[in-house]
């Protein structure tokens, strides 16, 4: 047994940017050794795209192509919403089985313990978004490279915000399961409901619509469906990267935040 | 007193409040460790010695004094703590979602560690403590024992100069603990490692340890090597038979003159008492019943354990204690049972 001097003699720092990396490698880490798990958690999108969508299309009588341009965005939005709206769930397991307290005594920035987490949210969200797109390309949905590029780039920074929300929730709720997910389900429903996503909101009651006005997730609906339609110049554009950094702002300030004081 | 010590606290207080009512789970605790020592904390469950331990790694601040490790204060320079020390916790170290190799590369990169450094340093505890064949399953697949393995290389993987262990050996096949304590000791060996183990098993404590902290209710009740707790704080315990309960009886009267303790009958009718350097003693009391006309049948001398000392002590052995802490509180009792019931059955094996 030699060469066994990995012994710390100088001490590392925190490096915010070096820990973020590290954290952000070690979460992408399991998605990488078993991708299958992003194909399965696919199930729930592609229902609404084969079930919901027709339904869609026989209640306006709209030819599919139309249907689809209109919906698919809505679909990458819940994708993002059910997906890292659940995330902080992980967190919370790690809190309670230990592992989280071994990277707290690591000498890592707290930040990094956050924003890495947070920027792996980004891998799935854009692995599942083109998946969905390219199953809904036969069916005569229109893809303008450049706009879904940015829309990509959109839901990322949405996802980030959101699933640093998540995380919030799981470091503040500590080992209550059900406060997690009563928070949340009380919290996501209404969110989904109020962002036209699955149906206009049009026809709905004047305050439902004035609730939604509010609600970032319908803006960042909006601005996908601009975007993924080629319509750069759309103001929905506009308001949809301003609700998403808005909410990315937020998660990241709560969840760095209750990582801080997390122990 | 050459080194400055490597942890030194003042007071240390920790207070929780829980259900309105205040647990005080650590009161005034005021150690001083030096660089290079093998110290641990020994009591039953509900002591503190986690809560200790969580002060000093900075997982939770103090409700009251202070505390330096490694030269750095616990408060105000946790960042400082952290690059200096290694911990195992009580749970499990693990994410149950990851690979156990991969747990290891990512905490190398943690401390810093370059990358070919962690992937061989992560090799030679592989296959120490025998990972090598789970290396690339996940931590959920693993068993109980292996798990506490992974955790123990996960702690030992940057080898850092103080390593804070909370009852690393529980849930341990005695060969797995034996390899544990090998891999502390050869760390401490090689780089003088100071090492803080919190301990269950009286066994351990006796036998690994230079330095004992007895622990019970918050607060540390002794502080010394085992052996001069045992001579302090505990007896060697004499015990002798005779063919008959008339001869056990005025051997009593004969055992008490000579040692100058009070001898009794225990529950198999022989009469026993508990005197220091009962090595000594014991052919010095046989040729005293002798000479009374009692004729000795059987003699034994057993040296006290860490137990007889915790009962001395505390008034009570390490198990009630033990029974005592679960019931009471609703707190990690899940967790610390198979702990609980291993150092019973230690316990009972010892006697
Ligand atoms: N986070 C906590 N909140 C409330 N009470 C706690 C907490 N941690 C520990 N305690 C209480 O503090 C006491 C000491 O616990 P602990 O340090 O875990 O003991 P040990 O590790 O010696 O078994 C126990 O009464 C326990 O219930
Ligand atoms: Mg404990």
């Amino acid at each position: 047994m030699t060469a066994t001097e990995p012994r710390t003699n100088a001490p590392v720092r925190a490096n915010v940017l070096r820990d973020t990396r590290n954290v952000f490698v070690r979460e992408l880490r399991p998605v990488v050794r078993d991708p299958f798990t992003l194909i399965f958690s696919l199930v729930q999108p592609l229902v609404f795209l084969g079930l919901f969508a027709p339904l869609l299309i026989g209640e306006s009588g709209a030819p599919v192509g139309e249907t689809l341009q209109w919906f698919v965005p809505g679909v990458l939005v819940m994708i993002v919403l059910f997906g890292t709206g659940a995330t902080g769930s992980n967190l919370q397991y790690e809190m309670m089985t230990g592992s989280h307290e071994r990277t707290l005594v690591a000498p890592l920035a707290r930040s990094s313990l956050l924003v890495g987490r947070a920027l792996k949210e980004i891998a799935p969200i854009v692995v599942q978004a083109i998946l969905i797109v390219l199953i809904a390309w036969p069916f005569g949905f229109r893809i303008d490279p450049l706009g879904l590029a940015v829309g990509l780039a959109l839901l990322a920074v949405f996802g980030v915000g959101l699933g640093s929300l998540s995380y919030s929730l799981a470091l503040a709720t500590k080992d209550r399961e059900w406060l997690f997910w009563g928070v949340q389900q009380t919290l996501i429903f209404p969110l989904l409901i109020l962002s036209g996503m699955l149906l206009p909101l049009e026809s709905a009651p004047g305050w439902m619509r004035a609730v939604a006005t509010v609600n970032p997730v319908n803006w960042v609906v909006q601005g996908e469906r601009a975007l993924l339609g080629g319509d750069f110049a759309s103001t929905a554009v506009l308001w949809g990267w301003v609700s998403a950094l808005a909410v990315a702002a937020v998660g990241l300030w709560l969840g760095i935040r209750a990582m801080r004081r997390s122990s | 007193m050459t080194n400055p010590p490597i942890i030194e606290t003042h007071g240390l207080t920790k207070r929780f409040t829980v259900k309105r009512q205040e647990v005080a789970a650590v009161t005034d605790l005021s150690i001083s460790v030096q660089p290079g020592e093998l110290v641990a904390f020994l009591g039953p469950n509900g002591a503190g010695k986690s809560t200790s331990l969580r002060m000093l790694t900075t997982l939770i601040p103090p409700t009251a004094g202070d505390a330096r490790v490694v030269g750095h204060d616990i408060r105000t320079e946790a960042a400082e703590v952290r690059a200096r020390i290694g911990y195992v916790g009580q749970l499990t170290s693990g994410s149950f979602a990851q690979r156990v190799g991969d747990e290891l590369l990512s905490q190398g990169a943690f401390y810093g560690m370059r990358r070919a450094d962690a992937v061989r340093r992560a090799d030679e505890l592989v296959e120490s403590l025998g990972l090598t064949a789970i290396r690339s399953r996940s931590v959920q697949q693993l068993s109980g024992g292996q798990k506490r393995r992974l955790d123990i290389a996960l702690g030992l993987m940057h080898a850092p100069p103080l390593l804070f262990l909370d009852e690393p050996s529980t849930g341990l096949d005695p060969q797995s603990r034996a390899n544990l304590w090998e891999h502390i000791l050869r760390l401490r060996e090689e780089h003088g490692t100071t090492v803080f183990v919190t301990t269950h098993y009286l066994e351990e404590a006796d036998r690994y340890a230079e330095r004992v902290l007895v622990m019970d209710q918050g607060r540390v009740i002794a502080d010394d090597t085992a052996p001069a707790l045992k001579s302090t704080l505990a007896g060697d315990v004499l015990t002798f038979g005779f063919g008959s309960a008339d001869e056990a009886s005025a051997a009593l009267a004969v055992l008490a003159r000579v040692t100058g303790r009070e001898a009794t009958l225990d529950e198999s009718g022989r009469a026993t008492t508990t005197v220091p350097d009962g090595d000594a003693l014991l052919p010095v009391v046989i040729r005293a019943l002798d000479d009374a006309g009692l004729a000795v049948r059987t003699a034994t001398g057993v040296p006290p354990t860490l137990d007889d000392v915790f009962l001395a002590l505390t008034g009570r052995s390490l198990r009630e204690a033990d029974r005592t802490a679960d019931a009471g509180t609703g707190d990690d009792a899940e967790h610390t049972e198979p702990a609980a019931e291993a150092a019973t059955n230690l316990q009972e094996a010892s006697r």
